[in-house]
């Protein structure tokens, strides 16, 4: 059943991509609304499959790297049909369906969950740090491509060559408020996802922040943010310079949720899930001797 | 009935002979009625703007009312008509209906796409309307003509785009701020382009205009006219604190604003975006400030640039509506081929319903002895087989498959149920 809900999501996902596609080619408006209503469907679609799971597993599935792929392409989706009833830029979603759907295809490629359930995972934080981080992750994602198309925009206009883009795309001024937007709204949710994650970890391990390269590459995603957002507000980072913070924020973030899966090992790596790492085994047996 | 356009517009004849042309027709009260002289018109309707004259008619006699219409704008101008021919343009059936598709589109104006000539089609036939002049044929294809204008105007960019300097200047700020109202606007200098794109700053409601110049006087008298503020020119540096976008346009030799300068109020400004246009020659900005974050500037030869792009993109455009022009002609044709074809059908329905009556006048006596029950069926039934023998005449009379032989066709049928005497009669 989910899987069937699941393909759902993903046809619509796909189609929603296409419309989306034609319209930046064609300029077809209702072919922009007929997109969003497709992507609307396919997210309701989608939600129901991570609910099926979550039943399924008995815990939010998050567990393997397909799961988390989904979830991610789950939240950016979720985080952009809100952000475009505010801002109504038909053209994000030429820009954003793509990067949503391509990650609902590797995900659907990925090995789905084999074996008994991590009962470390049974956790109601689990949902709350995984949950808050991604829709953080999604305000950040958006950031990104605000930015994308500021920089695609700032350099028609400033080199004086207007491509068949520089009348596709919307004024530098309503991008960069939207990657200004999209930056308030990640920010306080990653705070809240790393927050909610120490949390989790006393709660299961008893212990708060353990150096973990996952845990590594978020506090440095934090702390650019962190400066972009101060620079924004206090020196007037603006334009250009927050499109390109923006950029490099999102690609640290992709790194930290996919480079640090596969190149550097740490308890937050999908592998560890499935047998929890000897120092994750250490760490319990601490816990319950005391 | 034949659509007929006789007209000359900026490509076939020199300005004066419009102008004598259209002085000649205007004086004569409004140029329609004195059209209601000439024999030979149906239905007429009188166009002049700036850059064409032109009247367009519906004919039973085309030719002669061609030559009418020649021979009296020629002696109007007190010309042979053999010289006025090669300056005027005469468009017949189909293309006459193109023509005016294409006009009315702006296709055939001399900048495409420009939105005046169809209100002064619309005028042009408000004031036929007024003179009673049109009938079914022009009403049609004038209504036809407004829809296949604003067809054009949605499906291609033929207007999208700014073909002039000042409505160039004004898209960019768009594509910068999005939103004009809440900007504020510095004019360095005045010149009238420099009051043009000020204009269409204001029409976007922009917050406020700063005029700097040389001249307090000037300045103020400016400042008075869009409720602005004068400033004097050493007060540019506090000015560019202030505004959003700078028009630039003194005749001042030296640049007037400096990289440096920009830079240093760029910061103080918080980085607030500066969209600066540079409409003098020599040049008044430096071109370097391009290059600092969040500052734009246009020059007159980059706004050109745009202008030529524009042009080139609207020209491209053209074709597809030219396109739309073609299959809307042909629609219009089918309309005009069933309009033609209606007084025949009406005469066979009626020479059937003359014989139905007859009939039943004949047989009155056996008919009187039926209930009504049974008249009405036998009434009904008549009626039937009417409508089923008619029905094979009159798709054939309909079938647009058929259209170069419509007249043959109509003879045809005529022929065949003697339906001339009773069309004279009506």
């Amino acid at each position: 059943m989910a899987f069937f809900f699941f393909k759902c999501a993903l046809s619509l996902y796909l189609s929603g991509t296409l419309g989306y596609i034609l319209f930046m080619v064609f300029q077809i408006k209702p072919m922009a609304r007929i997109s969003y209503g497709l992507l609307l469907a396919g997210f309701l679609s989608h939600s129901l499959t991570i609910a099926l799971w979550y039943a399924q597993i008995g815990h939010f599935p998050v567990q393997t790297f397909g799961e988390s792929l989904s979830f991610f392409a789950w939240a950016i989706i979720g985080v952009y049909l809100l952000i475009q009833v505010r801002f109504n830029i038909l053209v994000l979603g030429s820009f954003l369906s793509p990067l949503a759907a391509v990650m609902m295809i590797s995900s659907s490629f990925l090995p789905p969950l084999t074996g008994p359930a991590n009962p470390l995972l049974q956790n109601i934080w689990l949902m709350v740090h995984v949950g808050t981080i991604f829709i953080g992750n999604g305000g950040f994602a958006i950031a990104f491509l605000a930015g994308v198309m500021y920089l695609i925009q700032e350099r028609q206009i400033k080199s004086k060559h207007l491509g068949l883009l520089y009348h596709r795309l919307p004024s530098l001024e309503v991008l960069d408020a939207l990657n200004y937007n999209c930056l308030i709204l990640g920010f306080p949710f990653l705070t809240l996802g790393m927050l909610s994650g120490s949390v989790f970890a006393h709660y299961t391990l008893g212990i708060f922040w353990r150096w973990d390269p996952k845990e590594v590459w978020s506090l440095i995603t934090w702390l650019l943010y962190a400066a972009l957002l101060h620079g924004r507000l206090v020196a007037g980072w603006r334009g250009r310079r927050s499109a390109m913070i923006s950029i490099v924020g999102f690609l640290i973030l992709a790194f930290s949720f996919l480079g640090v899966n596969f190149l550097v090992k740490g308890y937050h790596s999908f592998s560890a899930f499935k047998v929890p790492a000897i120092e994750v085994q250490e760490l319990l047996k601490r816990k319950n001797i005391r | 009935m034949e659509i007929v356009v006789i007209g000359l517009n900026h490509k076939t004849a020199p300005v004066d002979l419009r102008e004598r042309l259209t002085g000649f027709l205007n004086q004569k009260g409004p140029a329609l009625s004195s059209f209601k002289g000439i024999t030979g018109l149906k239905e007429t309707l009188f166009l002049t703007t700036c850059n064409r004259v032109e009247t367009l008619f519906a004919s039973e006699e085309p030719d002669q009312a061609i030559q009418n219409v020649v021979k009296y704008w020629a002696g109007g101008l007190l010309i042979s008509p053999s010289d006025l021919q090669p300056t005027i343009y005469i468009y017949r059936a189909d293309e006459a209906v193109r023509h005016l598709f294409r006009v009315a589109a702006s296709l055939d104006s001399l900048v495409i796409g420009e939105p005046q000539i169809l209100g002064q089609i619309k005028e042009a036939y408000r004031e036929a309307v007024s003179h009673h002049t049109t009938g079914v044929v022009l009403n049609r294809l004038l209504h036809k003509t407004f829809s296949v204008a604003k067809r054009i105007r949605s499906e291609t960019g033929i207007a999208s785009h700014a073909v002039s300097i000042s409505f160039a200047a004004v898209e960019l700020a768009k594509k910068i701020f999005q939103d004009l109202s809440g900007k504020k606007v510095l004019l360095i200098g005045a010149g009238e382009m420099a009051e043009l794109a000020a204009e269409h700053l204001l029409n976007n409601r922009v917050r406020k205009i700063i005029v700097a110049n040389r001249t307090l006087e000037r300045a103020i008298e400016l400042a008075r006219r869009w409720q602005g503020q004068a400033v004097s020119l050493e007060e540019i540096p506090s000015a560019l604190l202030e505004a959003d976008i700078v028009i630039s346009s003194t005749g001042a030799p030296e640049m007037i604003i400096l990289y440096p300068q920009v830079k240093f109020i760029m910061k103080q400004r918080k980085q607030r975006p500066l969209f600066f246009i540079d409409i003098a020659v020599p040049r008044d900005i430096e071109p370097k400030i391009n290059e600092i974050d969040n500052v734009y500037l246009y020059d007159m030869d980059d706004l050109q640039g745009i202008v030529a792009q524009n042009m080139a993109e609207r020209k491209q455009e053209a074709l597809q509506a030219e396109r739309i022009v073609q299959e809307e002609g042909i629609k219009f044709r089918s309309w005009l081929n069933r309009l033609e074809v209606v007084p025949t059908i009406i005469a066979l329905r009626k020479k059937m319903e003359d014989i139905k009556q007859g009939e039943w006048k004949k047989n009155g006596a056996v008919l009187e002895g039926l209930t009504s029950e049974q008249q009405k069926a036998v009434d009904q039934m008549a009626g039937s087989i009417i409508n089923k023998v008619l029905h094979d005449p009159i798709s054939f009379l309909k079938d647009p498959g058929h259209e170069e032989h419509k007249d043959e066709k109509i003879d045809r049928i005529q022929k065949i149920f003697n339906l001339n005497k009773g069309m004279e009669e009506d």
